[in-house]
């Protein structure tokens, strides 16, 4: 069997999956699996760029996508007013003040003569600057956040179309990312994955935190947009009038039309992803990439800058994921900072990316798709697997019960025995690298 | 006095429960700075090994009184009076140490157990195959995943409390009394327990790898593979043992943390972050270096944390006491101290303070 033809053939079985859901189940859910299949597919071919091109292990995939998230909400909601007023510039200038010390130290670390005094006068910059950063940022947020905090109690956003968002959560993510590579990039792999683990925390912690930049554990809810809204089309005329001539129910069609359309946004940005990182991989400097992965000694002596070439595909697959990342606060509408788990967010793309085959653009993105089916249906599986096992037991015992209740745990399970099989019996996924 | 108010203040809040969490974490470096040594590999599992460890030993804690009941309906002469001798000092029998403690032994075995067959059905595989390092690491993600599956499907994901026995060795109104100072400080059994324990299974630990020759021939292993090999240690052996001290470590330290906080599987995933943050700070591969990095980032994630007015208020005088809460980072973020002790030490010593492995 060529390759070409088995690479269809898996991706018409993934996808003939995700149709039989429609027929059986319900479109609704078909398209759902469909929309985060696309997006799960560019997280994946973000950890692909990393890993699969460049052998780095980055396990804050979770704290890129946030960014991404958090990038939806700055550009996308409208500013508040008021709130900037009561303390946008204290806040803004406190952060400022912030960044000026850190720089200041860093600056007079690299450019004072060597000696105690030089640690004295870092620390004295560090310990100046912080009180300064605290006296002028903390009435600032909490004047901020006195604003009407059940409706907004932030600053907003620009109020900018949600679509320019996209760009905006890749660049923000882009910029955490070199900051990290700057520190970690270089040293032993298994630092970087931890560095990359604790900053994905730290990220997540600000947003449930950081009241006045993201609302915390509020939540920013209706997120602008790029398609209409379901009950608009249900009070449309003619919306209703063409889907009754053909012969759906309105209320449903509107939302898989709605569905639709995002599909369509998400499809063309998977599609140029795609094209860009196949054109990339073919370039010579994928081939550098991949010699530098292969051998990193020898692409050393060959005159290549391997610190640098890190750097670079690191900040350009965190972007991808930033990117991902408000593509999916958009399909959400909106950001809810405690949903952001390690497991989902991070590890469940990297066996994404292993399932479907690192290194290979095709594979993760057909990873990034039937993972996430699996995701999606192991949980209906795994009851109807409990409800078969159980029953044999009365009704109302305690071992039923039990067993019924953590049949939602059967999916992590899953996870694991997939990724653990994958590695022990094809190692290079299902679309290896050619 | 108020200098004594503020040693006591300083104690109560900062002194005791870092202390009693820096030995956590450094059980925890331990067994990852193990696995390092010996497999060559970042365990990402190890959380969820902790989790595991302190599942069972929940488990049996619950059945305790159980099998007690059962003993008493049984055997009412011989074998009762003697059950109810060795229950006597715990909780379950109104003692005053947790009975989870005479239900760790149970708890460890179990742990070795499914490490042991992790071992022989997932990882050795790869050690024949001689796979890259990193190779496992991802291994190590996928048993992180059905061990996380599994706590939680066997315990579910909630919050268990099973801390029974005598809350405080002394209380805050006792200590009061006890000085007449205006500051309490109170000690609670949990952490007696986490420090006493922790200094038993480190000096056994540091015992069996320094004196005994199969502590020596771990060591040999862990130095130069291809040496230990050629002077006829048994590798599979090595590493079995390996495996089942750190079951012991993993499974001492989850209960020792759920004990001393509260048992959810999610919180000691999250633990991973601050123990692989000690073991990297230490230096990873060096035990010495793992207790070390443990207590140097419980002492700055509390310190850090920690709000100093109290503290301040007792030394400053009256006119210059602080009137904010004095406290540099909010609890909330206790993890970004230990990243960012953990990205100082990489920056300015990047194989850890006690030069552990570099390759």
């Amino acid at each position: 069997m060529s390759v070409s033809l088995k690479n269809t053939l898996l991706f018409a079985l993934v996808f003939g999956l995700i149709l039989a859901t429609g027929i059986f189940q319900s479109w609704n859910v078909a398209l759902g699996i469909f929309n985060m299949g696309l997006i799960s597919a560019i997280m994946a071919l973000g950890v692909n760029m990393q890993w699969g091109y460049a052998g780095l292990f980055n396990i804050g995939v979770m704290g890129f996508v946030a960014l991404g998230g958090l990038a939806a909400v700055l550009v996308g909601m409208p500013p508040v007013g008021e709130a900037w007023a009561a303390g946008g510039l204290r806040v803004i200038l406190g952060l400022v003040l912030g960044a000026l010390t850190i720089v200041a130290a860093i600056l007079a670390w690299a450019r004072l003569p060597h000696g105690r005094m030089r640690a004295l006068a870092v620390l004295a910059i560090l310990v100046v600057g912080f009180l300064t950063y605290r006296w002028v940022f903390d009435p600032g947020v909490v004047a901020v956040e006195k604003v009407n905090p059940a409706g907004t109690g932030y600053l907003g956003g620009l109020g900018l179309p949600v679509l320019v968002a996209w760009p905006v959560g890749g660049l923000l993510a882009a910029g955490a990312a070199w900051l990290i590579g700057k520190t970690a990039l270089g040293l032993r792999s298994d630092y970087l994955a931890i560095a990359t683990l604790g900053i994905a925390e730290i990220i997540i912690s600000v947003l449930k935190n950081e009241d006045w930049l993201s609302r915390g554990v509020k939540n920013v809810v209706g997120v602008p947009r790029p398609v209409p809204y379901e009950i608009d089309l249900q009070k449309s005329e003619g919306f209703v009038a063409r889907m009754q001539a053909w012969g759906f129910d309105p209320v449903t069609a509107s939302s898989i039309a709605v569905k639709l359309a995002y599909a369509g946004f998400f499809v063309v940005v998977l599609l140029a992803l795609i094209w860009l990182a196949e054109m990339a991989l073919k370039s010579p400097w994928g081939r550098m990439m991949r010699a530098i992965r292969d051998n990193e000694v020898a692409a050393e002596a060959m005159g290549k800058d391997v610190t640098a070439r890190h750097l670079q595909i690191f900040v350009l697959g965190s972007a991808v994921c930033g990117l991902a990342g408000a593509m999916m606060t958009t399909l959400d509408g909106q950001l809810t900072p405690g949903t952001y788990q390690p497991l989902r967010f991070t590890f469940l793309v990297w066996v994404m990316v292993i399932v479907g085959g690192s290194g290979n653009n095709l594979g993760a993105v057909l990873g990034g798709f039937l993972i996430w089916f699996l995701w999606v249906q192991v949980e209906p599986l795994g009851r109807w697997l409990m409800d078969v096992i159980t029953l044999g037991l009365p009704d109302g015992s305690w071992l039923k019960g039990h067993l019924l209740e953590s049949a939602a745990h059967m999916r992590l399970l899953t996870m694991g025995l997939i990724l653990v099989l994958v590695l022990r019996f094809s190692p290079r996924g299902l679309i290896p690298e050619r | 006095m108020d200098v004594l108010n503020a040693l006591v203040a300083f104690a109560n809040f900062v002194l005791v429960p870092a202390t009693a969490y820096g030995a956590q974490l450094a059980l925890g470096a331990l067994g990852v700075t193990l696995i390092y040594g010996i497999l060559r590999f970042s365990n990402f599992a190890h959380g969820d090994t902790m989790a595991f460890g302190a599942m069972v030993t929940i488990l049996v804690t619950w059945s305790i009184p159980l099998v007690f009941a059962w003993l008493q309906f049984n055997f009412p002469t011989l074998l009762f009076p003697i059950a109810d001798w060795v229950l006597s000092p715990f909780g379950v029998a109104g003692g005053p140490l947790p009975t989870a403690l005479l239900a760790l032994p149970v708890g460890i075995l179990v742990t070795a157990l499914l490490l042991l067959g992790t071992d022989r059905v997932i990882y050795g595989f790869y050690r024949q195959q001689r796979a890259k390092p990193v190779v496992l690491v991802i291994v190590s993600m996928g048993v992180m995943f059905m061990m996380n599956g599994l706590v939680r499907f066997v315990i579910g994901p909630d919050d268990q409390r099973f801390a029974d026995g005598a809350r405080f060795i002394v209380s805050a109104r006792e200590f009061k009394a006890m000085t007449g100072l205006r500051e309490g400080l109170a000690f609670k059994t949990s952490q007696g327990i986490t420090i006493v324990t922790a200094v038993i299974v480190v000096a056994a630990l540091f015992w069996f790898l320094n004196r005994t020759r199969t502590g020596k021939s771990m060591r040999a292993y862990s130095d130069n593979e291809d040496l230990a090999l050629l002077s006829g240690i048994n590798p599979e052996r090595v590493v079995a043992i390996t495996w089942i001290i750190v079951a012991a470590l993993a499974t001492v330290a989850g209960v020792l943390y759920g004990l001393d906080k509260s048992f959810k599987p999610f919180t000691y995933f999250q633990l991973l972050l601050p123990i692989f943050a000690s073991a990297i700070v230490g230096g990873l591969g060096s035990p010495v270096g793992a207790i070390v990095g443990g207590f140097v980032i419980a002492f700055s994630e509390v310190t850090v944390t920690y709000a100093w007015k109290k503290v301040l208020g007792y030394l400053m005088p009256e006119a210059l006491e602080p009137s904010g809460l004095v406290q540099l980072l909010s609890t909330d973020y206790k993890f970004a101290v230990s990243f960012v002790i953990l990205v100082i030490v990489l920056l300015f010593r990047p194989t850890g303070i006690f030069a552990g492995k570099t390759g």
